[in-house]
């Protein structure tokens, strides 16, 4: 029984550590950081899902990750919508956005799919650019809630709060987010729905004739990544307190979403994580050490490495090995 | 009458930009459409190839266009090496296609680095004398003014795309190269070294890369991340032509080039990738080989 | 065979996870706590690659010429001073981690701010959270929402920044008696706000707005824009462009034409030493703000002329890849360290409290003139100046380090030219 459930009791364990870490009164720059690391961890994850799993290229990340954001901003600016309200309905508006895309591009494969999703994310960041009501092309600043509650809780304050400090709260959300995002992709890869992808992956005509339901797997795999890119987008104006349409669509997303998976490995769970995690890790050191173009440099080069030297990422490299 | 002027003259600015499109795009159609080979790195290399051309005008005071050419056989070689490394490492392995868009997007951010530590991040344009002037008339009273910048742009495009496409309909390279990208099996039964005419139609791919800059330079302010800018564009507009079509290519970039100029004239300019994009989704979605492609969509 | 290599793999993730929080904790664990002897540390994140790097090298070069400067009349409190900064590649994501690896990390004593809005923007809550000055670098309008009585910046556009950033071009093109503007911007933060300060401007002249309009990064051709435009015959031509921009409509003006009599206003870049030898001559009659100046009536912000003689000097010696003349942001990325360091040897002591008490009540003399601070951290006064491009012959770069290329049209008490029609330049 316990065997069984081994998984979910190492999510809820982790949960506590993240839990643990905010009491602890650490070092504030590792929350700052830490959110980074997660929040590309959770990006890889959601991406993995269509993209590893289906084989289908997401080039449009920016373009969820954008949705999520502007949601976040469109409550805050209508009636200062409290944080996880703003992240539940970010994630349905980009999941809705994912079955949408799902939906109009199903006869489309391989780049065609990826030029789609990109060609999407650039229409998306145009309307923000024109939409005055979220800041438009200027960007917009916000000012965190000082006390947010929930469920008559003080989430943060100096004293009586649960966190001490908005980023701290903020790092358990986006670790909470990470977990959850994990578990999703893991119940996927294991279950029918990872299955059915991998087959959609392998010979899509061949899995449809097998009687795969490729339509409505593909549906439910846009959908998923999509929300799950939509909630990491959405606590991004949180954490940055100003977002404009150039930092929330950057094309930045796009590389190092489909970066992390390929360095990690595409085929099972654990690849975006490693990925994300060093990648973000590596990421989060170079901007405070290198300090110079070299940092863009170590990017390059660890991507070319990687997809000459380890095919298979991380995990594809370390099984080969053994 | 005055919208008449307006039509006419964005008609005109819509066809040439969408020359200069071309010239962009045209190699990406030889490596992405016939290849295959998703090379996301290649606006930038045209960016490396404005900033060769930028040398050679600031110290030699050699004419752009002119420049351009000169600096083609350099880019003709680096695509020989980098399809001779991308073959090496991801085709006979047959690798998939993800891990050869993430070779090219660290190749981007190589190349980027590199052309920020040689030039610095500064804006670099060009002189020459037919740069910031143009001429016009008077035709039944309408006035039309053609910039000659964008004209030298769009007949050396025009001459490109042409050029490429009768090589490549005419001669028994451009039909191998076809080949290749239908049936290699049949190819190497020929007697024919698919790899090697893979090797030689990339590398005439990213040869173009060298006269693209001299336009880009010659069009726009450079400046090293100038190129992703345009990544959009560029696959959007070999997508929309259909892969793998050299004329397709050419008709999707005067399409999008004339949509953003009437846009810009008649709807306000800052809609234009709305609309430009927009084409690109309906037209992938109500016909998704592009507009003059040829077989299934992979 | 498969459960031992997934127990490797797994024990690979935990031992990778353990590895990536030690170093994101332990690494940069904080340094000793320092010493009165120690440097005092500023802080600061500066765009060094991506789009606003042009700008943001210029700026470390001063703020290096800076603390020379500093160190050698004996430093901050006696203490030498030493800069600490971190490339935020032009990225507002970047900054909230660099200020708080700044301030948690190395411990600096102050923190001064990155180049440009959108990179103070992210790095407000941070600064806000620990009570500390914070001088901001050309940002536009921050302090609006925060109304943090900590924050000082530098950008000379008055207390209501969007608005007193034309206002001077606004007096300036009062002589052609203008009834209707078009306007023109850039589809980005800085240009925007210029814009709409620019909107405000035009409706208290009574202006008729004909044309108003944005364009996206990614514009190549701006032919169309500028036919657009001509075609409602506006009797001015309001731009707030970025570089790329600017460079485009400097050009398409010059091939099409218009009959606005005064064009320009808001264009970045038209300062920049590279764009200005490249445009040369396409150049002449446009009529643009810009902070500093080699006019001779600059003479009244003293010492400037010397620090951008230094600058320049530094560049070519050195051979950096920066801006080659400097005029744009040397003087202020100066005078921004400047006042904090003359604050905090005023106040004698570092309390962050004190020392912006004393810069709120203190008028200082830098080398951009008599800097005063108002309620919100901006200028009580506007300073942009309007400047009119003449007589320029060639792309030579030496002819923009003269006087005479770019003439003062406003502020009244340093101008050195009258305002002309746009085509009587040409």
């Amino acid at each position: 029984m316990i065997m069984r459930y081994k998984f979910e009791i190492g999510c809820v364990a982790f949960l506590v550590l993240a839990f643990i870490l905010t009491q602890l009164g650490l070092n504030r720059f590792f929350f700052f950081a830490g959110f980074a690391v997660l929040q590309f961890i959770m990006i890889a994850t959601a991406w993995n899902i269509l993209g590893g799993y289906g084989g289908y290229i997401n080039f449009g990340t920016a373009g969820f990750l954008g949705v999520g954001s502007y949601t976040s901003i469109a409550l805050i600016q209508w009636s200062n919508v409290s944080i996880v309200p703003q992240i539940i309905a970010a994630a349905a508006l980009a999941g809705l956005l994912g079955l949408a895309i799902g939906y109009f591009t199903l006869r489309l494969k391989g780049v065609y799919f990826a030029i789609a999703t990109l060609a999407l994310a650039i229409v998306l960041e145009t309307v923000v650019n024109n939409w005055d009501f979220v800041g438009g092309a200027a960007g917009i600043s916000i000012l965190p809630t000082r006390k947010p509650e929930l469920l008559g809780a003080v989430i943060v304050d100096r004293k009586i709060g649960v966190f001490g400090n908005y980023k701290e709260f903020l790092f358990f959300l986006i670790a909470g987010m990470t977990i959850f995002s994990v578990w999703v992709a893991r119940t996927i890869e294991k279950g029918k729905l990872g299955r059915g992808l991998n087959a959609i992956k392998d010979n899509e005509e061949a899995a449809e004739s097998m009687g795969v339901p490729t339509l409505r797997l593909k549906l439910i795999a846009t959908t998923i990544s999509g929300a799950l890119m939509g909630a990491a987008g959405g606590i991004f104006p949180s954490y940055l307190t100003f977002i404009d349409p150039l930092t929330a669509f950057n094309l930045e997303f796009a590389v190092y979403s489909l970066a992390m998976p390929m360095i990690g490995g595409t085929f099972t769970w654990i690849g975006p994580v490693l990925g994300g995690l060093l990648l973000g890790t590596v990421q989060q050191v170079a901007i405070v050490t290198i300090s110079s173009e070299l940092n863009l440099l170590i990017l390059g080069v660890v991507l070319v490495v990687f997809v000459t030297f380890a095919p298979h990422g991380l995990v594809g490299w370390f099984m080969k090995k053994n | 009458m005055i919208i008449l002027e307006l039509f006419i003259n964005a008609l005109i600015a819509g066809i040439l930009l969408g020359g200069f499109f071309a010239a962009l795009s045209i190699g990406l159609s030889i490596c992405f459409g016939l290849l295959d080979t998703v090379n996301i790195a290649h606006p930038t290399f045209i960016v490396a190839a404005a900033f060769c051309t930028f040398i050679l005008n600031a110290n030699f005071g050699i004419d752009p266009i002119l420049a351009g050419i000169i600096i083609t056989p350099l880019f003709f070689g680096l695509g020989w090496v980098i399809y001779s490394l991308y073959y090496q490492f991801f085709e006979k392995t047959s690798a998939e296609a993800l891990r050869g868009l993430a070779f090219f997007f660290g190749l981007l951010f190589i190349t980027e680095v590199v052309l920020i530590i040689s030039f610095g991040v500064d804006h670099r344009l060009v002189n020459a004398a037919y740069i910031g002037k143009s001429f016009g008339g008077e035709f039944a009273g309408i006035s039309v003014s053609v910039p000659f910048r964008l004209l030298s742009a769009f007949v050396v495009a025009a001459i490109l795309t042409l050029g490429l496409q009768m090589f490549l309909d005419r001669s028994f390279f451009g039909r191998a190269t076809r080949a290749v990208h239908q049936d290699m099996m049949a190819l190497s039964l020929m007697g024919v070294d698919p790899v090697a005419i893979k090797r030689i139609a990339f590398a005439i791919g990213l040869g173009t890369c060298g006269i693209a800059g001299a336009l880009m330079i010659i069009v726009i302010p450079i400046e090293p991340a100038v190129g992703r800018l345009f990544i959009g564009n560029v696959f959007a507009i070999v997508v929309l032509g259909g892969l793998g079509s050299i004329s397709g290519t050419l008709i999707a970039a005067m399409i999008l080039g004339i949509a953003e100029s009437m846009v810009s004239t008649f709807f306000g300019p800052s809609w234009a990738p709305a609309v430009s994009f927009t084409i690109l989704l309906g037209v992938l979605a109500f016909r998704p080989t592009g507009l003059l492609g040829v077989g299934d969509t992979r | 065979m498969t459960r031992i290599l997934k127990y490797r793999v797994r024990v690979m993730l935990l031992a990778g996870l353990f590895a990536a929080a030690f170093t994101l904790t332990t690494a940069f664990a904080p340094v000793a706590q320092a010493q009165s002897k120690d440097p005092i540390k500023i802080g600061f994140s500066m765009a060094l690659t991506g789009a606003l790097a042009g700008g943001g090298k210029q700026s470390l070069v001063a703020m290096q010429i800076w603390a020379e400067d500093i160190n050698e009349q004996g430093g901050i409190l006696g203490r030498s001073v030493e800069l600490v900064f971190y490339d935020d590649q032009t990225n507002p994501k970047n900054v909230p981690g660099i200020y708080s690896k700044l301030l948690d990390v190395d411990k600096v004593d102050f923190v001064v701010s990155g180049y440009g809005t959108n990179l103070i923007a992210p790095a407000m809550p941070v600064v806000i959270d620990r009570d500390i000055v914070f001088m901001g670098l050309f940002g536009m309008n921050n302090n609006g929402k925060w109304n943090y009585e900590k924050y000082f910046q530098i950008l000379p556009a008055g207390p209501s920044p969007a608005v007193g950033f034309s206002s001077n071009w606004f007096e300036a093109v009062k002589t052609f008696k203008p009834k209707t503007i078009a306007l023109v911007a850039a589809d980005a933060e800085f240009a925007r706000n210029l814009k709409e300060g620019a909107v405000e401007n035009a409706k208290a002249m009574g202006l008729e707005i004909v044309y108003n309009e944005n364009y996206p990064p990614r514009t190549a051709d701006f032919t169309p824009i500028v036919r657009a435009v001509n075609a409602k015959k506006p009797d001015i031509f309001y731009i707030a462009s970025y570089p790329n921009g600017s460079a485009g409509l400097v050009r398409a003006i010059a091939e099409v034409g218009t009959d606005a009599m005064a064009v320009g206003g808001g264009m970045v870049g038209l300062q920049y030493a590279g764009l200005m030898s490249g445009l040369g001559p396409n150049l002449n009659g446009f009529l643009n703000y810009d902070f500093y100046v080699p006019e001779p009536t600059m003479n009244i912000y003293p010492g400037s002329k010397e620090l951008i003689d230094r600058y320049q000097k530094k560049v070519k010696d050195e051979g950096l890849k920066t801006d080659a003349l400097g005029y744009y942001l040397v003087p202020w990325a100066y005078a921004y360290v400047d006042i904090l360091g003359k604050a905090v040897n005023a106040v004698g002591k570092i309390d962050h409290d004190a020392i912006a008490e004393y810069i709120h009540k203190t008028k200082f003399t830098t080398v951009v003139g008599d800097v005063e601070f108002g309620d919100n951290g901006e200028w009580t006064q506007s300073r942009t100046i309007a400047v009119q491009y003449q007589g320029i012959k060639n792309n030579e770069l030496d002819q923009f380090s003269q006087p005479g290329t770019r003439k003062i049209m406003f502020p009244a008490d340093i101008q050195t030219g009258e305002v002309k029609p746009f085509n009587s330049l040409r």
